[in-house]
């Protein structure tokens, strides 16, 4: 059993509960983008219940720290994760893809705890570089988390910001890649290879640390205390595997969109317990 | 009053007076002033090389070259503004408006953040430097966005104006500026007023309506023409794009026969554009009449002059349009 946070539980229970909650916005006729959510579950709630400094009650707060899905398919992710941190009832996840809501199927800023309008992809690292330059200007000690995809990374957009950030020596500004390894043709190296990926974004200027993008823990050590090389931007390469907590799509592409309907949605939720439960006895 | 075209840049011959100046040294040398004044104001530059030399005293570490990388700029903006900064963005004119509009869309328009796009070498103003620099979209493009206001002074004295005027403009502006000098506007022309047309000569036979310093200073020309063989015409500045003054252009259109539009900008999706839409919709039978770019990548090469006038952006074009608007029924 791992360090509980302050409403003392897990950062494991937590994920669990974002995890559920991602498997019932998929059961929407809509549907949702299920593999690239549960990829980043781990990411999202250890910056949220341990990293970030916020208050979900005050999601305009001035001094707080901001996080940028710049990923931003995955929203449904993003909600779940907002909702369990107590930025508002989860039971306000039933709206998702009803018409007038405001659970978008790319984050919305009209949903609190949503910083920014994201999901064309190649977005977040630049505004997170405008918000980074503010902190400097204002001698602020707040930070940015971006938590970008990998095959995000394909977008040229995403390298002007790591070399701006780096030129301008942004430490208070951390990218999160969720490498989870696949894009919606296959795998990432297939598509437009981004390997060796430490080594490019080394290239830039950044500070790179590589971590089990599950590992709550690892994550914490990883996600916490700043600057980390003073002077220089920090991205975390976190390893993921696409679609977990659901065995029969891990690592699979075709976990990228998903619509659970009926016994689909029934069988992903025992799952997700059964899995839970094993998790608690080996602990 | 007599309105030549001349070329820009040098002394008045007559009086010796000091050439016109290039708007965006206007615009750089008011932002200069400003920046010092006011710590939300930020700028941010894409290696234009407009900004070489330039003392920001107090304020040096509010300007941040941020390379030659315009979709991350835009971007970066975005992020400053939503911390209650208020960025100018320099690019040229054809870069904001192709290369990063994704950005200026998502990034800015959709969060009505108070970014100032200074896009240089706007229209045919980049001339020898070809098709890749001309930017005779940027209207187009700018004006569908939701929140942009548009912003475009014909001459120094409305850089000034204009700049300074963006203070007040809570969403993002787009300002659009050339490269060269170009001529003065004849003085005593009442002040600017963000979406107020400015209203240069009147005249109750036809509308003209003009954006940027040329064709501006066509339509006076025209005017002159047309005045000479008793046709009198009206000239709008139309210094603000969006938001269009459809209040002058509803009284134009309900008053005189025709309205003739100018514009150094493709006549698709432009002012002339912008302006057909309003009169089309009032249903009172005025043709809108467009002097602008065709359907081509600016027949021919050479300098903004050389090009204005090989893609019949000339008063005589102007004029010609006039004479030939059909006469009311």
């Amino acid at each position: 059993m791992t360090e509980t946070v302050a409403d003392g539980r897990t950062l494991e229970e937590h994920a669990q509960r974002v995890r559920e909650l991602i498997v019932d916005m998929c059961a929407n006729p809509e549907g949702g983008h299920l593999g690239g959510s549960m990829s980043m579950v781990e990411i999202l709630v250890t910056l949220y219940h341990s990293v970030l400094r916020l208050d979900p009650g005050e999601p305009e707060d001035p001094g707080r720290d901001l996080l940028v899905l710049s990923k931003g398919h995955g929203a449904i992710g993003l909600y779940a994760a907002l909702a369990e941190r107590g930025f508002f009832p989860e039971e306000e996840l039933a709206a998702y893809g009803t018409p007038d809501g405001v659970l978008t199927a790319h984050p919305n800023p009209a949903v609190p705890g949503v910083e920014m309008p994201t999901g064309s992809l190649g977005h977040g690292l630049p505004l997170g570089v405008g918000f980074a330059l503010d902190f400097r200007l204002s001698g602020s000690d707040r930070r940015c988390f971006v938590v970008l995809g990998d095959g995000e990374l394909q977008e040229g957009s995403v390298w002007e910001a790591a070399m701006a950030a780096a030129a301008h020596r942004l430490d208070r500004l951390v990218a999160v890649v969720d490498r989870n390894g696949l894009q919606i043709t296959g795998s990432t190296e297939d598509a437009v290879g981004l390997e060796p990926l430490a080594d490019r974004w080394r290239a830039f200027g950044w500070t790179v640390l590589e971590v089990d993008g599950h590992d709550t823990e690892a994550l914490r050590a990883a996600l916490g205390g700043a600057p980390r090389v003073p002077g220089k931007p920090t991205v975390v390469l976190a390893s993921t595997v696409k679609g977990k907590g659901l065995p029969y799509v891990e690592g699979q592409a075709r976990s990228h969109y998903a619509r659970l309907a009926g016994r689909q949605h029934k069988r992903a939720l025992a799952v997700l317990r059964a899995r839970s439960r094993r998790t608690e006895t080996t602990a | 009053m007599s309105v030549t075209v001349a070329e820009p840049g040098s002394p008045d011959v007559r009086t010796g007076a000091a050439p016109p100046r290039p708007n965006r040294d206007v615009y750089r040398d008011v932002l200069a002033g400003l920046l010092p004044a006011d710590e939300r104001l930020v700028c941010l530059d894409s290696d234009t090389g407009l900004f070489s030399g330039v003392d920001w005293g107090t304020a040096a570490d509010r300007y941040v070259n941020l390379g030659i990388a315009e979709q991350n700029l835009m971007g970066v903006a975005a992020g400053l503004a939503k911390s209650g900064r208020v960025p100018f963005v320099n690019t040229m004119s054809t870069f904001a408006a192709t290369r990063a509009v994704e950005a200026v869309k998502l990034d800015i328009a959709l969060n009505n953040l108070p970014v100032r796009i200074a896009a240089t070498h706007s229209g045919l103003s980049a001339g020898h430097l070809g098709s890749t620099h001309h930017s005779l979209e940027d209207l187009a493009v700018m004006r569908m966005l939701p929140h942009m206001t548009v912003l475009v002074p014909a001459d120094a004295a409305a850089t000034e104006e204009l700049v300074r005027a963006c203070a007040d403009i809570p969403g993002p502006v787009y300002l659009r500026l050339g490269r060269g000098a170009t001529e003065d506007l004849p003085a005593g022309a009442e002040p600017l007023r963000v979406g107020r047309a400015q209203r240069l000569r009147e005249g109750d036979d036809v509308t003209l309506v003009a954006t940027g310093p040329y064709p501006v200073l066509a339509a006076l020309a025209a005017a002159e023409e047309l005045a000479a063989e008793g046709v009198e015409a009206a000239v709008l500045n139309m210094h603000t794009v969006k938001p269009l003054d459809t209040a002058a252009l509803t009284a134009a259109a309900r008053t005189t026969r025709a309205v003739v539009t100018v514009e150094e900008h493709w006549a698709a999706g432009g002012l002339g554009s912008a302006v057909a839409e309003v009169v089309a919709e009032l249903g009172v039978g005025c043709p809108v009449l467009r002097v602008a770019v065709g359907d081509s990548f600016a027949a021919g090469t050479g300098g903004q002059r050389h090009l204005l006038e090989r893609n019949g952006i000339t008063a005589a074009a102007v004029a010609d349009r006039a004479r030939r608007a059909p006469a009311r029924h």
